[in-house]
């Protein structure tokens, strides 16, 4: 099972060094893992997405907390969570098919960011399972390239809205 | 060491005063208490090593940055302080690997500092440059690099406080010569600022009282214990509880001291060489109570079916010890003193006869026994001699392997810091210079390492460092030409097949002689009484290198994977009594 787990990490040189080895010694998978700043310049969040049974998860988020500049660990599993990917995917498109796949774009709400003379370049985001799909229904055109960012989430305040 | 004071500061102020980063790291250290440290020099830690000249510290010069590192660890796992080691950068840092990660999976409050190249050379495969930080990282608690002078009175005072509290483990500041030489204004005490380390001390009430009502109904328990009651000094308290709860304790090889093994509720040490007495009495509790261990594979064997009957609880500081391997049922998380305290005023006596009947059972059928018929010098005969002279007082340091199992069965230990030896990463090599370290720090004790001949191979250069400081350490080999534990797998598991486990070795009383050692050879049973007395007796450094039984088997032995009850050589042991 995937679990979505958040760490909060003093911005010190070696930490993610620190972080990726502690994965790795201990034999974790990291399906994914996304560093980026937070509101506190001291600070940076890491959002790593672990799959494993609950006693490993559970291992993984002590271990992690063991970590000396790691100051807070999250496991999101079972809680209300906004989770999101962005994906640039460039899609072999000839000009006659672009019609159709710009619907397929509309209807997964992305985004174009670059036309050539084959290929279209989108910006899709939202949660895993959305771009998993978008990357299937682009499929049949034939994928060049896909780069995407990992998962990156936060605990949900309120009750409604989108997944 | 007087520092160079500015002239009259206003009286508001605290007055600045400006210093070298090497007069930084070394004011801190003797401001921290520090009074002994090992290790050798080299380039970029020249400047360190020049302010180390005239400081109020003693310095212990090892032969290899390995010995130094297992100096300072096993002075502080004799003495209860945080022991430093120094090397310089490249090999002087890379040979320190070996003794932080013994000190890490042993959990001992190290602190070491090493020398880098200058900062703008860093990462330009400079001459004698790692990648300190990178290398240590797995087998350091925390390390870091200084790269602002501003920083180093912080990093060092912050590297003894996370070497030494929570679970103890050891911490390497990486100083680049360029700080060492730098400048900076220092205005009073840098403050620790460390987010993200916060530890438990006290342990959950809620959950205390619960491990005691666990305990005051149990009808089978047993103590399980290990070296955190060592690290949190609370073998009194251990004792207390082990009296007042009536309850029978066994001890991890790293747990042994911690209750006097002399005692009738000792059941010895437990696991793969453990007795059977523990191993049944683990098998068989209705209760475990487990202080200060992390139920390592050595252990438990086979996890499936460790303790089937029993409900457990775990007392540790380290919350990620808990359920890593075992599944608790009580946990409790912080300092196993303090929670001792609190539990102690909860718990009630109880008689459990039948459960104490069926121990002394055990005990009496299966305990740890060797031929004493023999007309060959057997190992465990060496080391009963040894515990009879010295009458359970001596503090032991140890090799890896056969020495290592029959010293953690034959010698009876009595109080906490009494065994020294690499339990977690099995070090070997680690018994000579631990012995050198523990004798440092206890300058009055018997210390006296009790070593195989391959685990003596590999650092016996020590002996030298022992000569040139006058200590009177004892160092007794128990030479049977193998690599002992090796070989025993090869003849158990492997069809006698004895594959690299042996090494021609030197005369070793030779050797000793030539380093200015005492050195004496045993190879006569009858001998072994007198060769001990006049060991005990050396003010120099003594090597007695006894030429024991050559294919000498540890018993019993719990095969890897196995259960604890299905232990080999029992019939072996009951065909010597």
């Amino acid at each position: 099972m995937k679990h979505i787990i958040s760490a909060l990490v003093e911005n010190k040189p070696g930490v993610l060094a620190h972080v990726a080895g502690m994965f790795a010694a201990r034999g974790f998978n990291i399906d994914s893992l996304v560093v980026g700043r937070t509101e506190d310049p001291n600070l940076s969040r890491m959002t790593i997405v672990v799959i494993g049974d609950d006693r490993i998860v559970e291992q993984v988020r002590k271990q992690l907390a063991r970590i000396i500049p790691v100051v807070k660990v999250q496991d999101f599993a079972g809680k209300a969570v906004v989770a999101r990917d962005l994906m640039l995917i460039n899609i072999a498109v000839p000009p006659e098919k672009r019609p159709e796949v710009f619907a397929l774009i509309e209807m997964f709400r992305g985004h174009v960011v670059d036309i050539g003379q084959k290929s279209v370049m989108v910006e899709v985001s939202g949660p895993e399972t959305k771009i998993e799909a978008f990357i299937d229904v682009c499929r049949p055109y034939g994928i060049k390239n896909v780069a995407r960012t990992g998962t990156i989430a936060m605990s949900r305040q309120g009750t409604s809205g989108e997944d | 060491m007087s520092p160079e004071s500015q002239p009259s500061a206003p009286a508001i102020e605290a007055p600045a005063t400006i210093k070298t980063g090497a007069q930084i790291v070394v004011d801190t250290l003797v401001e921290l208490g520090v009074e002994t440290m090992f290790g050798y020099t080299g380039g970029v830690v020249l400047p360190l090593f020049d302010r180390l000249y005239d400081a109020p510290i003693r310095f212990i010069i090892p032969r290899h940055e390995q010995g130094g590192c297992h100096m300072a660890d096993a002075y502080a796992r004799a003495s209860g302080k945080v022991g430093v080691v120094i090397a310089t950068s490249g090999p002087g840092a890379c040979n320190l690997t070996t003794g932080l990660g013994t000190a890490m999976m042993d959990s001992v409050p190290l602190v070491a500092i090493t020398g880098q190249v200058r900062t703008d050379l860093i990462g330009n495969d400079a001459f004698q440059e790692a990648d300190t930080t990178g290398i240590t990282r797995p087998v350091t608690k925390y390390n870091s690099i200084v790269k602002d002078i501003n920083d180093l009175e912080r990093t060092v005072r912050e590297a003894f406080h996370i070497a030494s509290t929570g679970r103890p483990g050891p911490v390497l500041i990486d100083v680049p010569v360029d700080i060492s030489v730098g400048k900076c204004k220092c205005n009073g005490k840098a403050a620790i600022d460390l987010p993200g380390y916060r530890i438990r001390t006290k342990g959950h009430a809620r959950q205390i009282s619960m491990a005691a009502e666990a305990i005051n109904k149990a009808e089978r328990p047993v103590l399980y214990v290990g070296g955190g009651v060592v690290s949190s000094n609370a073998s009194e308290e251990l004792q207390v509880l082990a009296e007042k709860a009536h309850l029978p304790v066994t001890m991890t090889l790293l747990g042994l001291g911690t209750f006097d093994q002399r005692r009738p509720e000792s059941l010895d040490m437990l696991g793969m060489h453990g007795s059977a007495y523990a191993n049944y009495a683990v098998q068989e509790c209705d209760l475990l109570i487990a202080i200060g261990a992390r139920f390592d594979d050595r252990v438990t064997g086979k996890v499936a079916t460790f303790a089937p009957h029993a409900k457990v609880i775990h007392i540790d500081i380290d919350p990620s010890s808990i359920s890593k391997n075992v599944q608790v049922d009580i946990p409790v998380v912080g300092d196993a003193k303090h929670i001792l305290m609190e539990l102690l005023k909860e718990i009630e006596y109880r008689e459990r006869g039948p459960w104490f009947a069926k121990i002394a059972e055990w005990k009496k059928k299966h305990p740890f026994r060797y031929d004493k018929r023999a007309k060959t010098i057997k190992p465990q005969y060496v080391i009963d001699e040894i515990c009879r002279q010295t009458k359970n007082e001596a503090v032991i340091t140890t090799g890896v392997g056969q020495n290592q199992m029959w010293t953690a069965q034959f010698y009876k230990f009595v109080r906490p810091r009494q065994l020294i030896s690499s339990g977690g990463l099995g070090t070997m090599g680690f018994g000579l210079p631990a012995a050198i370290g523990a004798q440092i720090a206890r300058p009055d004790a018997t210390v006296i390492d009790i070593d195989g001949d391959h685990s003596f191979n590999m650092t016996m250069t020590e002996l030298a460092t022992a000569v040139q400081y006058e200590l009177p350490i004892k160092v007794c080999i128990l030479n049977n030409g193998y690599m002992g534990m090796v070989r025993q797998w090869q003849e158990l598991f492997y069809n006698r097949r004895y594959s690299c486990s042996y090494l021609k070795n030197p005369n070793y009383a030779d050797v000793a002689r030539a380093l200015g050692a005492v050195g004496i050879t045993v190879d006569k049973k009858e001998d072994v009484p007198k060769a001990v007395t006049q060991m005990l007796a050396e003010k120099q450094p003594c090597v007695v290198d006894f030429r024991v039984e050559r294919e000498e088997n540890v018993w019993p032995m719990v095969p890897a994977g196995k259960s604890l009850s299905d232990m080999d050589g029992l019939t072996i042991l009951e065909s010597m009594a």
